[in-house]
């Protein structure tokens, strides 16, 4: 019967290095980081823009992932998770998220983390409550989110101060 | 097992790195979705769009001829003998004769990618006479509503109540009219709260793999693996043994992923087809199909002295739990007045079924219904007389030796601690800003011991090994280390905790009831000693000298009584060193279903402002004060307080499901079922309160689940403060309180 959609051939650039993928027109950016290039790091928690676990970069743009065609990608930077770190030197966000027990489960981790990063590179002394809001599409179930909020404070603060 | 009056902890009570933490923070660790098989397929899951319909017929030939398709699996593709709660759980994996919810399974499907699953899952076509539905607990109550499956009730209920009600249950004791004579004022009032989802941020999601012999794999995100493989070996007709359970790192839980939902399906796409097949849902499957907690209509009636001594209390309580029996009623009777002493109590519940998904365990099954109800008649009646809810609440609470309103005594329990330190509190002398109110309550939830098997091993290096079987949802393998550290005396890093495959233990039940650092903390100290016993033994070997002579000490065995100092300690590294040759691997081990768990009861304070003009609530300050009994990692005892008491902040204000006329779930998207954002809170702060239970060598209780308890009255008791309408009904969404300021009712 219905024969599968011609797929397009996706040339990109993940977390800086070249890759490319054969996409369907309908296949989700997240979609395609994670069943055909094996970065499981970005999550799908609803599929509709509503949670961020799929947030990445996209040409240094915050972007929810599930939101985006994989073919879209084409000719783009895209950056997620599994690039945050410098090697083995975490971010200093993703130190101090362990160090401030700043997650339970964990699942919306990598989201949050991606959309922080973005937040402190805007503004790079955030008040509590530019925190909350700029994390207001990044839902977490477990921790309400007290730990979390302190721990990209406290990490502002040392970037700011240069620790 | 008993508490060993140890105060001088070196590990117990520090915040060290969590071992999981490097993964999670690089988008490493692995949870349901994240698992690829070679030759995999996709599965998807045809769902009934009517609330309540008879199959007529299932044809699949279109689904089964489109290229990629491999299987279509339907109800005879599974077990065909089962009965009683088998059968409830088959009946909800996948429907039989009639779908009973919007959403309910009907076919599965596996193709070679998720998008032909998907578009395979539209072609089968399945023919339904509609019936007339009901969702709400009250009018599948009422005479004439429509009955989802006759014979369904059991013993318990009496004559003449309808088909739906299928298990009931009364008790109580005392005089309650003479109480309620005896009282100097009597509040009666009815609540009602809606169902709500857990709301874990993970999906349901597996891969599996069965041969036509049998034999199984299973990867899925659960709480009890051993659960899994009990209900998918039935389910599928399998014997229990020959599927190997891998628990995933788990995104969320709460509850919800004590039971199956796709798994069945996934087993059975994946013996007809011959090949792996993952299944994952999508959010708005988790929503119509996964179970919700339970709603619930009560009637609570309290009568109290002018100088806040409770005289009698009865309540009753009507809960529905989708479209099978399991409503938590059972907890909700018992835990409603458990915060006090009372000579004159009475029960009701009552297990009613509605077109709605099987409702499924969330956070204190059951209390927090409870506790709104009768917090909130507590806070009239202080209200009433002129007193200070926590002095009032002093006047009545239960301790060690009281008689708990539904039967046994209390051991050492910490109400009255909790209760006095809230008053010490600054957060409860505050000032209050206007238009806002300030809500005190206090809940219990008994916590659990279950079945439990740990294994510890030592490594040729000295360092330690242990297996348990629970999954660590919100870091407890850091606690467990912990534990192991501290009963060794090795350092915490030496320890490594793995929760392991059903292959690997005998069974354990699921991270749930609060029991997991409880019960599998509690197997792993004697695990540990008993391993430190089989050193003990090397070293006496080795010295030439009675075990009972040598005693073990920071990691090391040492000489003791007549042979002390005749020997230089050997340390743990120096005995494992030597293993293979003085007798073979050293291992520890326990098996048990403990039974010392020891509840834990909270007090929570919180201020609410609402909006005059739009009825808009928001949490302006939150307190937590919580029994632990010991906190092993302070860090993760106050997440689950902080996360229980956010859980319990959107119950109370935003959260419910709708369901529209035509028995549809309307809200079944993140947008619309809106969980609390973090621009929706205020730090939550929390107090840690120890009073040991005596049933664990540590002092441990269980902390999970009581923090969702006194969230719901409290803040109800906060708006009826700030607006000085008494709120009934949950949620209270801005539009329901604006009502309410304006006058016309709360429902
Ligand atoms: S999965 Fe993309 S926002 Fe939820
Ligand atoms: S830590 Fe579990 S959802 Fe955020």
């Amino acid at each position: 019967m219905t024969r599968i959609p011609t797929r397009t051939h996706v040339t990109t650039t993940v977390n800086g290095d070249p890759v490319d993928f054969l996409a369907d027109p309908r296949e989700t950016l997240l979609d395609c980081l994670r069943d055909k290039l094996g970065l499981t790091g970005a999550k799908e928690g609803c599929g509709t823009g509503d949670c961020g676990a799929c947030s990445v970069q996209l040409d240094g743009r915050l972007v929810c992932s599930c939101l985006v065609l994989g073919v879209e990608a084409e000719g783009r930077e895209v950056k997620t998770i599994e690039g945050m770190a410098e090697g083995n030197d975490l971010h200093p966000l993703q130190a101090k998220f362990i160090e401030h027990a700043a997650l339970q489960c964990g699942i919306c981790t990598p989201g949050i983390l991606v959309a922080t990063e973005a937040l402190l590179k805007k503004n790079p002394d955030p008040s509590e409550e530019e925190v909350r809001y700029w994390l207001a599409g990044n839902l977490c179930r477990c921790t309400g989110y007290d730990k979390i909020i302190r721990a990209v404070l406290a990490t502002a603060r040392d970037l700011r101060e240069g620790v | 097992m008993a508490l060993d009056n140890k105060t001088d902890f070196k590990y117990i009570g520090t915040r060290p790195e969590r071992p999981d933490g490097l993964d999670k923070v690089t988008g490493k660790a692995r949870y349901g979705a994240d698992a690829y098989a070679p030759g995999m397929l996709h599965g998807a899951v045809v769902r009934s769009p009517h609330a309540h319909a008879r199959i007529v017929r299932i044809d699949a030939s279109k689904a089964l001829a489109l290229d990629g398709v491999k299987a279509v699996v339907t109800r005879a593709d599974f077990a065909q003998d089962l009965e009683g709660e088998d059968w409830n759980l088959l009946e909800n994996t996948i429907a039989g004769e009639k779908v009973l919810y919007d959403g309910h399974a009907v076919a599965g499907v596996a193709a070679t990618s998720a998008l032909i699953a998907k578009d395979a899952a539209k072609l089968v076509d399945v023919e339904y006479e509609v019936l007339p539905h009901v969702t709400d607990v009250d009018a599948a109550m009422a005479e004439g509503a429509p009955v989802l499956r006759d014979g369904a009730a059991d013993h318990s209920v009496p004559d003449g109540l309808h088909p739906n009600v299928v298990r009931y249950t009364e008790f109580g004791r005392g005089d309650v009219e003479a109480g309620f004579a005896a009282a100097d004022l009597v509040i009666e009032r009815s609540f009602k709260t809606e169902a709500v989802h857990q709301g874990y941020i993970e999906p349901h999601a597996c891969l599996a793999q069965l041969g036509t012999d049998g034999k199984g794999e299973l990867w899925c995100c659960t709480q009890g693996h051993w659960f899994v493989r009990r209900m998918c070996a039935a389910l599928l007709g399998l014997e229990a043994t020959q599927l190997r359970v891998t628990a995933s790192e788990i995104g969320g839980g709460f509850g919800g992923k004590t039971t199956v939902f796709i798994d069945p399906i996934a087993l059975a796409l994946s013996r007809k087809s011959g090949k792996p097949v993952k299944l994952v849902m999508s959010r708005s499957e988790v929503l119509k199909a996964s179970g919700p907690t339970a709603s619930a209509s009560m009637d609570v009636k309290m009568g109290m002295t002018k100088d806040g001594k409770l005289t009698a209390a009865t309540g009753t309580f009507r809960m529905q739990g989708g479209a099978f029996p399991g409503a938590p009623m059972d907890m909700t009777t018992m835990l409603a007045f458990s915060c006090y002493e009372l000579d004159n109590v009475h029960h009701e519940g009552f297990d009613v079924m509605t077109n709605r998904p099987k409702q499924a365990a969330y956070r204190a099954p059951g209390a927090p219904m409870g506790a709104f109800a009768v917090e909130s008649v507590f806070d009239e009646l202080c209200e009433g007389l002129g007193l200070d809810p926590i002095d009032a609440r002093l006047k009545n609470a239960v301790k060690e030796g009281t008689r708990s309103s539904f039967g046994p005594k209390y051991k050492a329990v910490g109400l009255i601690e909790t209760l006095e330190a809230a008053k010490a509190h600054p957060h409860y002398s505050a000032p209050l800003a206007e238009n806002t109110g300030r809500g005190i309550a206090s809940g219990y939830w008994m916590n659990w011991g279950g079945e439990t098997s740990v294994s510890l091993a030592i490594g040729e290096d000295g360092t330690v090994q242990v297996g348990v079987g629970t999954p660590d949802i919100g870091g407890s393998r850091a606690s467990m280390a912990l534990m192991a550290a501290e009963t060794i005396g090795i350092p915490y890093e030496n320890v490594r905790v793995n929760v392991v495959d059903t292959a690997a233990l005998g069974v354990n039940e699921p991270t749930h009831g609060s029991r997991a650092t409880y019960a599998s903390g509690l197997a792993t100290i004697e695990a540990a000693r008993e391993a430190i016993g089989k050193l003990c033994q090397r070293a006496a070997d080795k010295w030439g000298i009675d075990v009972d002579a040598v005693e073990w000490k920071d990691g090391a065995a040492h000489p003791s009584g007549p042979n002390a100092g005749d020997f230089e300690p050997l340390s743990i590294a120096e005995i494992a060193g030597e293993m293979g040759s003085t007798g073979g691997p050293i291992t520890g081990h326990h098996d048990a279903s403990p039974t010392g768990f020891g509840g834990s009861f909270g007090t929570h304070i919180v201020d609410v402002h609402v909006d005059p003009e739009t009825g808009r609530s928001t949490v302006t300050r939150y307190t937590v004060i919580q029994d632990a009994g010991k906190a092993i990692h302070p860090d993760y005892v106050e997440g689950q307080f902080q996360g229980g008491a956010a859980q319990g902040i959107g119950w109370a204000l935003n959260e419910e499901y709708i369901y529209g006329e035509d028995g549809r779930l309307q809200n079944d998207v993140f947008l619309d079922y809106r969980i609390p954002v973090a621009s929706d809170l205020p730090m939550i702060d929390t107090v840690i309160v120890e009073v040991p239970n005596p049933g664990h060598p540590y002092g441990v209780r269980g902390v999970g689940e009581t923090g969702i308890t006194p969230p719901l009255p409290a803040i109800a008791c906060a708006v009826s403060h700030a607006t000085g309408h008494r709120m009934t009904r949950l949620p209270m969404s801005p539009p329901r309180v604006l009502r309410a300021i304006q006058g016309k009712g709360v429902s």
